[in-house]
């Protein structure tokens, strides 16, 4: 039976008379947990062996030896090779031996050289431009394999998943309803409150009302249920669709014969721009009244609140604003589900679509918003 | 064998229940030190779940499982990492970190335990490989190999720590006949000169024959073993039909 329990110790014999090498005696259990400093002794000790001094390793008192202990033995084997000197292994037990004959081919040993070291700028630049440039192509067959998927849904509707798109409904909307509320009630809430502290230097306080409508309704509800719906349904499209590629389910599909983007992401971006108007009017609901607390506490009545509203507002505006709305949600679905599909292999390739889902969804959200401006303002709407 | 009296593992009444659907009932065996116990039965009988339980990654309904004495089931969770430290553990598929080359999924349980230095940590890693036969794809990343290759990886890492109990989740399925062979060749070795006990789900027969001391073989119907013992006499003479079926490949 092997003795584990021995602490292993290490020690360095000058040559006597009758051998003229060093002996070095290793002894006790070598094990992986306990090594260390053996491990750093030995090798302190070998360098200190003159070069073309030859050197004999007495294992005789090794009691066990794992797979680290024979590493500690090559070590020292290979270290002696380097500095030129002979190397002599005696009184390893044969089970021992058997494992360290294993190893008899050291290429494994050298360090192997690192990958990519420094690399020049313009490769760096060279590879960004490309990578640019694959990402833009892939962009634009992604639009337009969405494009045919949603015109052959048109056409045929009762192809399409509803199950699926139910399904996602009830994700993408209903259940971002609790966050998308109270996100808008506290968006109203702090306009009204810095817009009232201004207004009142020009005795307009009543305005504040006129000033929260117009900004949530033309902007900022949009705006925010898009925002949410990136960080919450575009992250988990990317995610799970992601997962699905990792998994090879993609392949599963192609193979099936089935779309990729016709199975999956046509219900997606279906459920998004459907929900996306819908949550959007409850974060105005919901705007209005976190507004209408601070308007009501300034000491206005709830009758000139919706009378100012209704003076502010025209229903081209709450058009307007529900457009966006469901644009937004078409771009947050279309990109979330294009960077899912376009995970490489490895859990951590999820968390990088995942990432780049947001960002891309709220970049697109950000220039779509400036273009509406641009446009809405140059149509007078 | 010499130590035959000494049991490294004992599970003793181990009942697993997953909401109504019980899949394993009254389930009790040993697993001796230095043997390498099989455990096998057709798809679904609860093979990998056994083996789950055997290292405490979930809770049993009942039962115990004793690893070197210590009860894995019972122990809170920071005495079980001492016990977890005696085995390794190879998944069925791998399960290597993705964003870690091959050469680094190996090291991280020597930088995590050992105080060794980079370089001795370095020549330890790249000999597990080497015993695996991927010395020369230590800097590869795991999604760059095949399926054979990471589940070789993931043995090599598994023994990172020289455990003396290794758990192996189906190592020879999806591997070539060679590279398989070659595996049950590595865990007898092991075995055989580092005393390292095996526990290994496989219905892999050539590798059963192969390397097994002894397996338990269980079933689906009971939810418990139908047969124990050394596979080759299990196949000519166990009484139940079923059991001879299995080990000569025949259709029921």
């Amino acid at each position: 039976m092997v003795n584990k329990s021995k602490l292993p110790t290490a020690a360095l014999v000058p040559p006597t008379q009758s051998s003229g090498s060093f002996r070095f005696v290793l002894e006790g259990a070598l094990q992986a947990a306990t090594l260390h400093q053996v491990w750093k002794e030995s090798m302190h000790q070998v360098a200190a062996v003159p070069s073309g001094q030859g050197l004999i390793l007495d294992a005789s008192k090794v009691s066990y030896c794992d797979a680290a202990g024979i590493a500690l033995i090559v070590a020292v084997e290979e270290a002696l090779k380097k500095q030129g000197s002979p190397f002599e292994l005696i009184g390893l037990d044969a089970r021992y031996h058997r494992l360290l004959e294993q190893f008899t081919d050291r290429t494994f040993a050298q360090e192997s050289s690192s990958k990519a070291d420094c690399r020049h700028l313009a490769e760096v630049l060279g590879e960004g431009v490309v990578n640019l440039s694959k990402d833009a192509f892939a962009l634009v067959s992604f639009v337009g394999e969405l494009i045919i998927a949603v015109l052959w849904a048109i056409f045929h509707p009762r192809q399409l998943r509803w199950r699926d798109v139910f399904l996602t409904c009830e994700n993408v909307g209903a259940n971002a309803l609790p966050i998308v509320a109270l996100i808008s009630f506290l968006i109203g809430l702090i306009i009204a409150f810095q817009a009232a502290i201004p207004l009142r230097q020009f005795g307009a306080q009543n305005f504040v009302a006129d000033l929260v409508a117009v900004s949530l309704v033309r902007e900022l509800g949009p705006l925010m249920t898009a925002i949410i719906l990136a960080g919450r349904s575009g992250a988990a499209f990317a995610a799970e669709i992601g997962t699905m590629k990792v998994n090879e389910e993609i392949n599963a599909l192609t193979t099936m014969g089935l779309q990729p983007v016709r199975f999956l992401v046509v219900a997606r971006v279906v459920s998004a721009v459907v929900m996306m108007p819908v949550l959007t009017i409850f974060s105005l609901l919901f705007g209005l009244i976190g507004g209408g607390i601070v308007y009501l506490s300034l000491g206005f009545s709830l009758v000139l609140y919706c009378h100012q509203l209704v003076g502010a507002l025209d229903l081209a505006d709450l058009a307007g604003g529900l457009f966006k709305g469901a644009v937004f949600g078409l771009l947050v679905a279309a990109v979330g589900c294009f960077r899912g599909l376009q995970t490489e292999i490895g859990a951590s390739a999820v968390g990088l679509s995942t990432t780049r889902a947001v960002v891309s969804g709220i970049t697109l959200i950000v220039i779509a918003d400036g273009i509406f401006s641009v446009s809405f303002y140059l149509l007078g709407i | 064998m010499t130590n035959a009296a000494k049991s490294l593992i004992e599970v003793s009444g181990l009942s697993v229940v997953y909401g109504d659907y019980t899949v394993l009932k009254e389930v009790s065996f040993e697993v001796t030190a230095g043997e390498v116990f099989v455990i096998l039965g057709g798809s679904g009988c609860g093979k990998s779940t056994l083996l789950k339980h055997m290292i405490g990654l979930y809770q049993p309904a009942s039962g115990r499982v004793v690893i070197d004495g210590d009860d894995i089931v019972a122990r809170e969770a920071r005495d079980r990492e001492a016990i977890l430290r005696k085995i390794g553990v190879m998944y069925q598929s791998g399960a290597l970190f993705g964003s870690m080359t091959l050469l680094e999924n190996v090291s991280l349980p020597l930088e995590e335990f050992t105080q060794l230095d980079a370089a001795a940590i370095q020549l330890i890693a790249r000999m597990k490989l080497k015993l695996v036969g991927l010395e020369k794809f230590a800097d590869y990343m795991p999604a760059e190999i095949s399926g054979g290759m990471q589940k070789r990886a993931a043995i090599a890492r598994a023994m990172a720590l020289d455990p003396s109990i290794l758990f192996l989740d189906e190592p020879s399925a999806g591997l070539d006949p060679v590279t398989s062979a070659e595996l049950d060749a590595l865990i007898k070795n092991l075995a055989q000169n580092l005393g390292i006990t095996f526990v290994v789900v496989t219905h892999e027969l050539p590798s059963i024959f192969a390397i097994a001391d002894r397996v338990i073989m269980l079933d689906k119907s009971t939810k418990g073993i139908v047969a124990t013992g050394d596979p080759r006499v299990l196949k000519d003479q166990h009484e139940a039909p079923a059991v001879r079926r299995f080990f000569n490949r025949e259709a029921a």
